[in-house]
Parts: structure tokens; sequence; C-alpha cells
């Protein structure tokens, strides 16, 4: 029993140091926050002006339409970026695993825009949409297309100009997890099933998908988080513009508390961004039983 | 022709996949061809990729001129040095603790800080903003530091490590009396090497690359990291869009370096935080 306790004690130990920083950083600030949203807070006044307001808060962003043209776009968003990532990234990696030339220095560059810094792309990207004379525009109409989208100055196409450039930006990162999944597929279920006959497309569709699944599972979760949390591009590219076309909640949350100062509200409006991420989070995770093999 | 008929599938596959490189690669290409051009060449038509004279003062100008970059990277080499150590110690004695302990609450604690991962940043600024004030630390280098060392990936990657290597291993040395200290220090951490790498380079290009902390907790020019110092570009109008990308470019250039040195760990730490599932 001594030597049980003493080794717990010891246990702790080793992880208080994380413990108490991510008490201090995460966890509290995580409570604190949720005490905030229940105040009306221009914290320009400090802590003695922090009022209690209910609910107030979380009924009223319901018709602001900055919050609920940012939840559409944060919607919008995921449904279309999510889905793009998932299969340019699973093709790129099946395509790399199935034995290409100069596999590692192709992995390397797909692999290029992750570890590039969202702000620096941004601001390539945004050159590059350029609607008079930018190098996207300009092979647009040497294509023929005589009237090119404005992309991030037009409301209709901002959106999914940054739609684009996100996908481009994710698609090394799952593709790599995706080939640590490939990888871990042993190699006699597909000796096993090309010897019962099975072409490669078939193998594909009654091999590789089924036993990748806990590795879409991964990918899934990860990219609709992450998908969520979208902001640097946002912030650069168009500060939500033009109007609230591009507006996501992570952005508008930063501009209320830190542009605005309204403490309760930005709160509010990032509890209900968490919930959300949250709820998603759960139903993945209980929808998964239904078509995730481990 | 039979080399052909034997390679065709790898031929076209590997066509395809160019394809998929040259979209990701030309981007990168204008960029560093556009930080050597004269602002009236940026949009010309057709296109330049190579400037009939390189501008290399863009360069100097963002170095040493209007944008003193200069400062911004050594900022940044001080925020990243001191975050990738931190957390490179404190994921390693947290995952220890981890992976060789059995006590109560272990698991729950365990499940907090993965949860802490799907929480976004928005809803921890405004509390720790406030909490950086009331320390004392708000725009100050370590109101970067602290965040940067306490990643919820790097604990997992390296449990991932330490629960592969065999119990054996203490055992023999708790038998000739070494405690969890050291067992820790001279079984662990040299055996986890690889991963240990890997997390010092993902946790480098993670630091390098941080943009919101340094948004909401750095006000002072003189403090501003490298990513905060290109926010000077946007919505300046006039723009010189030339130094804008000299800008970028020495921006990515620390990562891009890392990367292509180290790329293996890199690859690797990837992958194997994925894998966990």
């Amino acid at each position: 029993m001594n030597a049980y306790r003493k080794e717990a004690f010891t246990g702790w130990l080793f992880i208080l140091p994380a413990l108490i920083g991510f008490g201090l950083l995460t966890v509290i600030p995580i409570l604190f926050s949720l005490v905030i949203s229940f105040t009306d807070w221009n914290f320009m006044e400090g802590l003695k002006g922090i009022r209690f307001s209910g609910f107030h808060n979380y009924t009223e962003m319901w018709s602001d339409h900055w919050f609920t043209d940012s939840l559409k776009n944060n919607l919008v968003f995921a449904v279309t970026t999510v889905p793009l990532i998932m299969i340019f990234s699973l093709l790129t990696a099946v395509g790399l695993n199935q034995g290409v030339f100069f596999k590692t220095p192709l992995r390397m560059i797909i692999f290029m825009p992750y570890v590039s810094s969202v702000v620096a792309v941004s601001l390539v990207w945004a050159l590059l949409y350029s609607p008079s004379q930018g190098p996207i525009n300009q092979v647009l109409r040497d294509i023929g297309i005589e009237h090119p989208p404005g992309w991030l100055s037009d409301p209709k196409w901002a959106l999914t100009a940054i739609i684009i450039m996100s996908v481009w930006a994710a698609i090394g990162y799952n593709m790599v997890i995706y080939l640590a999944g490939l990888q871990a597929i042993p190699k006699d279920l597909y000796e096993a099933s090309s010897i019962d006959g099975a072409g490669k497309v078939r193998q594909f569709f009654s091999v590789t998908i089924p036993l990748l699944s806990p590795t879409t599972f991964f990918v899934l979760i990860t990219c609709i988080i992450h998908s969520f949390q979208v902001f640097a591009a946002i912030f650069m590219m168009t500060q939500g513009g033009p109007g609230t076309s591009t507006s996501v909640l992570t952005f508008y949350i930063y501009q209320s508390g830190f542009s605005f100062y309204k403490m309760g509200y930005a709160s509010a409006m990032a509890w209900i961004l968490t919930l959300i991420i949250f709820l998603v989070t759960i139903v993945q995770w209980i929808g998964q039983k239904r078509w995730v093999n481990y | 022709m039979t080399w052909l008929k034997n390679n065709g599938l790898k031929l076209f596959i590997t066509v395809l996949l160019a394809a998929v490189a040259a979209t990701m690669l030309l981007p990168f290409l204008w960029m560093l061809s556009t930080s050597l051009k004269k602002q009236i060449d940026v949009f010309h038509n057709p296109m330049i990729w190579i400037p009939a004279q390189m501008q290399w003062n863009n360069y100097k100008e963002i170095w040493l001129g209007s944008h003193p970059f200069g400062l911004y990277y050594f900022n940044s080499i001080k925020v990243t040095v001191f975050s990738v150590i931190g957390a490179v110690i404190i994921s390693s004695c947290t995952a220890y603790g981890f992976a060789r302990f059995e006590f109560k609450g272990k698991n729950f604690v365990f499940l907090i800080f993965l949860a802490t991962m799907m929480v976004p940043d928005q809803v921890t600024l405004i509390p720790r903003f406030i909490l950086f004030n009331y320390l004392g630390i708000y725009n100050s280098h370590w109101a970067l530091i602290l965040p940067g060392i306490f990643t919820a990936i790097g604990i997992f990657l390296l449990r991932q490590t330490y629960l592969t290597i065999p119990g054996d291993f203490s055992e023999a040395a708790k038998m000739e009396g070494a405690n969890h200290f050291q067992i820790w220090t001279r079984i662990f951490i040299p055996l986890s090497k690889p991963a240990l790498v890997s997390l010092i380079i993902l946790s480098f290009t993670w630091n390098w690359n941080e943009f919101v902390n340094p948004l909401v907790f750095i006000t002072s020019k003189k403090l501003f990291t490298v990513p905060l110092g290109l926010t000077n570009f946007v919505d300046d109008s006039g723009t010189n869009y030339p130094q804008m990308m000299a800008a970028a470019v020495s921006s990515i250039l620390p990562v891009i370096a890392v990367f292509l040195f180290g790329q293996r760990w890199f690859i690797q730490g990837v992958a194997s935080s994925g894998v966990k599932g």
C-alpha cells in the first residue's frame, strides 16, 4: 500500500508542471470565459465595469447579422473544405503509395504549404487573386474566360477564394497522415485479393477504404475542428469582407473582443463556437461505430 | 517498349502527382520571383518569372530599412527557442508520468488534456489577456513563450513512444537502485530520440508560425515576431508588393530550411500523431 502511494505520488509529480500550466493557461480561462459570457463588460472600464446580464449575450447574438452570417460562412467553409481536403489528400496518398518516380521530392513539395506560415501564404494568394491583372485571372483570360471572378473583392467569390487556398494548404498534412495509414495495411491482404481476381479499382474499394477507416475518421475529426478554427487567412486576406461575406466566428469573436472591447459578448460567441465543435465531434464519435473498423 | 509496359502506370501516376506538386510549388515560386521584381513588373502581362534585373534592394529595405525584419527575426528566434526547449522538457516529463505510472485520476487528467485541443484559441484569449495583464507579462515575450511550452500534441506524441519502451528496461534499472528521475533521463530520453527530434522540429514550426497569440498579446513594435511583422502590409494603401513578398520569403525561409533538413522526422512526427486515432 505504502509503495503504491509512493508510486502514485511520484506519478503526480511528473505531470504536475503540465497540470499547473494547462490549468492556469487553459482550464481556468475556459471556465472564466464562461462566467464572462454572462456579463456585459467593456474591459476599458476595468474589472469593476462588470455587470451580470444573464443570458442576454446568448439571446442577442441571433439577431446580430454579423454573428449569423459568420456562423453560416463557417458551415459553408466546413462543408466544402472538409470533403475536398479528404478526397485530394487520400488520392495523392494512394498515388504516392502505389509507387511513383521521385517519391520523396514529390511528397516534400506537396507537404510544403503546411510548414509555411498561413500569414505569409495569405499575402501571396491575395496578390495571386488580384482581380484586374493578378496571375490567376491572367491565366483564366488566356484560356478564354473573358470575365473571370473578382475573387477577394467580390462578395460572391471571396469565400470561394479562401476555400480554394485553404484546401491547397491542407492537402499535404492530411496526405502524410493517410500515407501512414496506408502503410499500416498488411501487404498480404492485397495479394490474397488479387489471387481472388480483384483488380486495382476493386481492391481500392474493398480493401483500402475499409481498412483505412480509422485514419479517415481521424482526418475527418481534425479537419472539421480545424475548419472551425480558421482565422489567420481571413484576418490577412479580407478582414471578413467584402461586407460579411468572409467573416467567420473566430474572426468576429476577435473583433468583438479586441476591437469593440465587448468581452462578454465575445466570450458568449466563443462558447457557442466551442459547443458546436464539441457537438460535431460527439456526433462523429457516436456515428463512427457504423463505418469505422478497428 | 517493355519498360513502358512495366512502368506505364507508375509513369502515369508520377505525371498526375507532378501536376499536384506544381500547384503547390507555383505560388512559392511566384512569391520568390516577385520579391526580386520592380513594383511596376508585379502584374506584368505576360507574367515575368525571372526579372531582368534582380531587385535585391527589396530585401535590403525589408531587413535594414523601413521594416525592421532583423529585429522581428531576433524576437521570433528568441520566443521560438525558449518555447521549444520548454515544450520538450514539459512534454517529456508529463509523457513519462502518463506512460509509466498508475494512479487514480490519471485517465481523467489525460482526457482533459486531450479535450483542450478541441477548444478554439478564441475561448481562452480573453481570460488569458486578463491573466497576463494581472501577471504583468502582457506585451512581453513571456505571453508567447508560456502558451508555447504547454502543447498537448507534444505530450501525446512522446507518450505514444514511451508506451512502446519495454517495462523490463526500467525494472532492471530499478533493481540497480535507479530512481524515476534517472530512469526518465537516462533510459527514456535516449531511447526516444527520433520522437524527440520530431517534436523539436514540429514545435519549432508551430511556434515560428504562431499568429494569434502575438496578435493579441503584443502591442509594441519592437517586440513583434515575424508573422506579426507581416501584418504591417495589410490595409497599407500603396503597398510595395515586391517588398511585401521579400518579407514573406524571409518569414518562411527558416521553416523551409528546417523542413528540408529534417523532413524525415517531420513527416514521422505528423504521421505518428495521426495514426494514434
